[in-house]
C-alpha cells in the first residue's frame, strides 16, 4: 500500500492495517496531509488543520482501542480543546475551545485523533456551504457545484479522501444533503442520541451530531464511539447503546420498507426520481417488502421548520454580544453600539435573515399564531412518522429533490433554498433517525454528479438504518466510485 | 419601511441587536415577507386540541446532584475574551 492509496480506504480497512503493524498512525496522517496539499486548494474543505496535534497524538496511538490512530475529520462547529472553532462566521474566527465537546472527549477514548476542522454554513445556516465567512467549498465531482451543506467540508473531504471519516451537525439535513451530493453516507441519529455539549448551538430541539464516512460499517463503528448518555447535556436520552455493527450482514427478509406517497412531489429531478426508484427495486430484490404509506403533514413541513429553527436560534445566538468572546466592533461609544455593530459586522447575511424572522416569531403578539402554531404542527408531524413506523420499519425516499446545483445558482432566493430540505428536516422535527446512502449518479453538462437514497428510522433505531444500509451497499458499486479529482492521485 | 407582512424588519433588528443598513433592511424585508407568505399554509391546518410539541421523546424534569466540580478556571473563562483587566470582561461604561 502506498501512500497515495491510503486516503482512499475506509476505517474497518485502515484499522486492520494498523493493528497488522503494516502502517503507522503516522504514516496515516502523512498520506492524509500529502493528499491535503495536492487537492485542498481546489476542494477547499477545510478551515484549519492543527498537523502538531495530530503528529503528536500518532506518536502515542493504541491501535489495539476501537479507533485507535484513525484521524477524523471535525465539522468546525464542534469544540476540540485548543483549535479554532469558527463556526465559519467571522465572529468567532479567533475563538480557540477551551474544552473538548462530548464526542470528541469519546473519540480520544476510543484511540482516535481529531484532524483538522472542516468548513459549513455560518452557524451551519445553509444548504450548500456558500454562507461560510471564510472560505467557499467545491464539489469534489464537479468543482463548479456546491458540497451540499451545512456540513459541506466534512461531506467533501471525506469523498476526495482528505478524510477517512468526518464529523457533521444535522439540524435539518445539514449531514444526509451533504453526504448525498458528495456521494458518501452521513448518519443523522436520533434527537438525544448523541451528546450535543460543545456543539455551539444553532437549534437546540432539532441539532444532532453525526458521522459521515464511506461505508455504513464505518457510520457503526463511529456511533459504537459517540452515542449515549451524557449528564451534561439534558436532552441526552439514557438509553442503552447497542453495538451499531452487529446488525450488518443480516439480510432484509422480513423488513418492511414505507415509501411516502407525499414524498413524489413535482419538482423531484428525473434522474434523481430514477435512481432512487431502482435503488427501492434493489431492496425488493434483497428481500425487503415495499409498501406505501402517507405522511400527511409533510407539505408543511418546511414551514415548520423555518419558524422553530430560526426562533431558537435567535435565542441561541444573543450570546454573540462582542463581550465574552469572538469579535467586538471597534471603538463602541456605548454598550447598544456594542452590541449592535458586533453583530452587524460579526455575521453574514443568512444568520442575520434568520434571527430576525426568529426575533419576529417569538415576539409580542406573533407568538401565538407563528411559534405556537408550527409546535402543533410539529406535533401532528411526529404523529404522521408514528403512525407510519407501526407499518414498515423504515422509510425510504430521495434525500435532496436535486443533485449538487452550481456555485451561485440560488443564493438571491433563500426561500427556494429552503425548500430544498423538503425531505430531511421532517426527521429533525419528529427527532427520529435518517441516513443517506449513495444510489447512483446524474449526468449534467457530461459530469456526474452523486445521488443519494435517504432511510429514515424509528427513534433509537440506527442498527436497522445500518443493516439496510449495508445491505443495499453491499449488492451495488455507488460507494466505492471515488470522484475524478481522487482517482487521478490514486493511480499518480 | 413595511413590506407585504406585519414584519418591520428595521424594527425587529433593533429588539435583535443588529444594526442594519438600509440596503440589507431592504432586501431583507422583501426575502422575509416571501417566507412568511410562504409560511402562512400552517393557518389552514387544524390544531384544535394538540399540545404543542417541545420534545419528540419522553425526557422531563432532568436532575443532577447540585455537587461542585471542577470546570474553567478564570484565566480560561476569560482566554477568548476581546477585552479583559483584572480578571474581569472590560465593556464600555453602562452606567453614569
Amino acid at each position: 500500500m502506498t501512500g497515495n492509496e491510503l486516503p482512499a480506504l475506509n476505517i474497518a480497512d485502515l484499522q486492520s492495517l494498523l493493528r497488522r503493524r503494516e502502517v503507522s498512525s503516522r504514516e496515516v496522517i502523512n498520506a492524509l496531509r500529502e493528499r491535503i496539499e495536492a487537492i485542498d486548494p481546489d476542494v477547499g474543505a477545510y478551515l484549519s488543520i492543527d498537523l502538531d496535534s495530530a503528529y503528536k497524538e500518532a506518536e502515542h496511538a493504541n491501535v489495539d482501542l476501537p479507533l485507535g490512530g484513525i484521524p477524523i475529520a471535525i465539522k468546525d462547529i464542534i469544540n476540540v480543546m485548543g483549535q479554532r472553532c469558527t463556526c465559519a462566521s467571522k465572529i468567532l474566527n479567533e475563538y480557540r475551545a477551551p474544552y473538548d465537546a462530548t464526542v470528541i472527549r469519546k473519540l480520544r477514548a476510543a484511540g482516535a485523533i481529531p484532524f483538522g476542522k472542516t468548513n459549513l454554513d455560518e452557524f451551519a445556516m445553509g444548504s450548500s456551504t456558500e454562507n461560510s465567512a471564510l472560505k467557499s467549498t467545491r464539489n469534489p465531482w464537479d468543482l463548479s457545484c456546491v458540497p451540499g451543506g451545512s456540513s459541506g467540508g466534512s461531506a467533501a473531504a471525506v469523498a476526495a479522501d482528505e478524510a477517512f471519516v468526518a464529523l457533521g451537525s444535522d439540524t435539518g439535513g445539514s449531514i444526509r444533503q451533504p453526504a448525498a451530493m458528495c456521494g458518501v453516507i452521513g448518519l443523522k441519529p436520533t434527537y438525544g442520541r448523541v451528546s450535543r455539549f460543545g456543539l455551539v448551538a444553532f437549534a437546540s430541539s432539532l441539532d444532532q451530531i453525526g458521522p459521515v464516512t464511506k461505508t455504513a460499517r464505518d457510520a457503526a463503528l463511529i456511533m459504537n464511539a459517540i452515542a449515549g448518555h451524557d449528564a451534561q447535556d439534558s436532552t441526552s436520552l439514557n438509553e442503552p447503546v447497542p453495538d451499531y455493527g452487529a446488525s450488518l450482514g443480516r439480510d432484509l427478509r422480513g423488513v418492511r420498507l414505507g415509501v411516502p406517497k407525499e414524498y413524489m412531489i413535482e419538482g423531484i429531478d428525473p434522474q434523481v426520481r430514477a435512481a432512487v426508484d431502482a435503488a427501492t427495486q434493489q431492496l425488493d430484490s434483497l428481500g425487503a417488502e415495499i409498501v406505501e404509506v402517507s405522511l400527511p403533514s409533510t407539505e408543511y413541513a418546511v414551514a415548520v421548520y423555518y419558524i422553530i429553527a430560526t426562533a431558537e436560534a435567535s435565542a441561541n445566538l444573543a450570546r454573540f454580544d462582542g463581550v465574552r468572546y469572538g469579535f467586538r466592533a471597534e471603538n463602541p461609544k456605548d454598550v447598544l453600539d456594542l452590541y449592535g455593530r458586533t453583530r452587524k459586522e460579526g455575521f453574514g447575511s443568512e444568520v442575520k435573515r434568520r434571527i430576525i424572522l426568529g426575533t419576529y416569531v417569538l415576539s409580542s403578539g406573533y407568538y401565538d399564531a407563528y411559534y405556537l402554531r408550527a409546535q402543533k404542527v410539529r406535533e401532528l408531524i411526529r404523529r404522521d412518522f408514528a403512525s407510519a413506523f407501526e407499518k414498515v420499519d423504515a422509510l425510504i425516499s430521495p434525500t435532496s429533490p436535486v443533485a449538487a446545483f452550481k456555485i451561485g445558482e440560488r443564493v438571491a432566493d433563500p426561500l427556494q433554498m429552503y425548500l430544498a430540505d423538503i425531505f430531511t428536516i421532517a426527521a429533525n422535527l419528529a427527532g427520529i433517525c435518517g441516513i443517506s446512502v449513495p444510489c447512483g449518479f446524474a449526468q449534467l453538462d457530461g459530469q456526474r454528479l452523486p445521488i443519494g437514497l435517504q432511510l429514515l428510522g424509528k427513534p433509537l433505531d440506527e442498527a436497522r438504518l445500518l443493516q439496510i444500509a449495508h445491505a443495499y451497499e453491499q449488492s451495488t458499486d455507488w460507494h466505492k466510485a471515488r470522484p475524478p479529482i481522487a482517482s487521478s492521485l490514486q493511480r499518480g | 419601511m413595511a413590506g407585504t407582512s406585519d414584519l418591520d424588519v428595521a424594527y425587529v433588528a433593533r429588539l435583535a441587536r443588529i444594526n442594519l443598513t438600509e440596503h440589507e433592511a431592504k432586501i431583507f424585508q422583501k426575502q422575509l415577507d416571501d417566507v412568511l407568505k410562504y409560511v402562512e399554509k400552517l393557518r389552514e391546518v387544524d390544531v384544535t386540541d394538540i399540545d404543542a410539541s417541545a420534545h419528540k421523546l419522553p425526557v422531563f424534569d432532568v436532575f443532577r446532584e447540585d455537587a461542585p466540580r471542577d470546570w474553567f478556571t478564570a484565566e480560561q473563562a476569560l482566554s477568548n475574551a476581546p477585552r479583559q483587566a483584572n480578571g474581569l470582561f472590560v465593556v464600555p461604561k453602562v452606567v453614569e
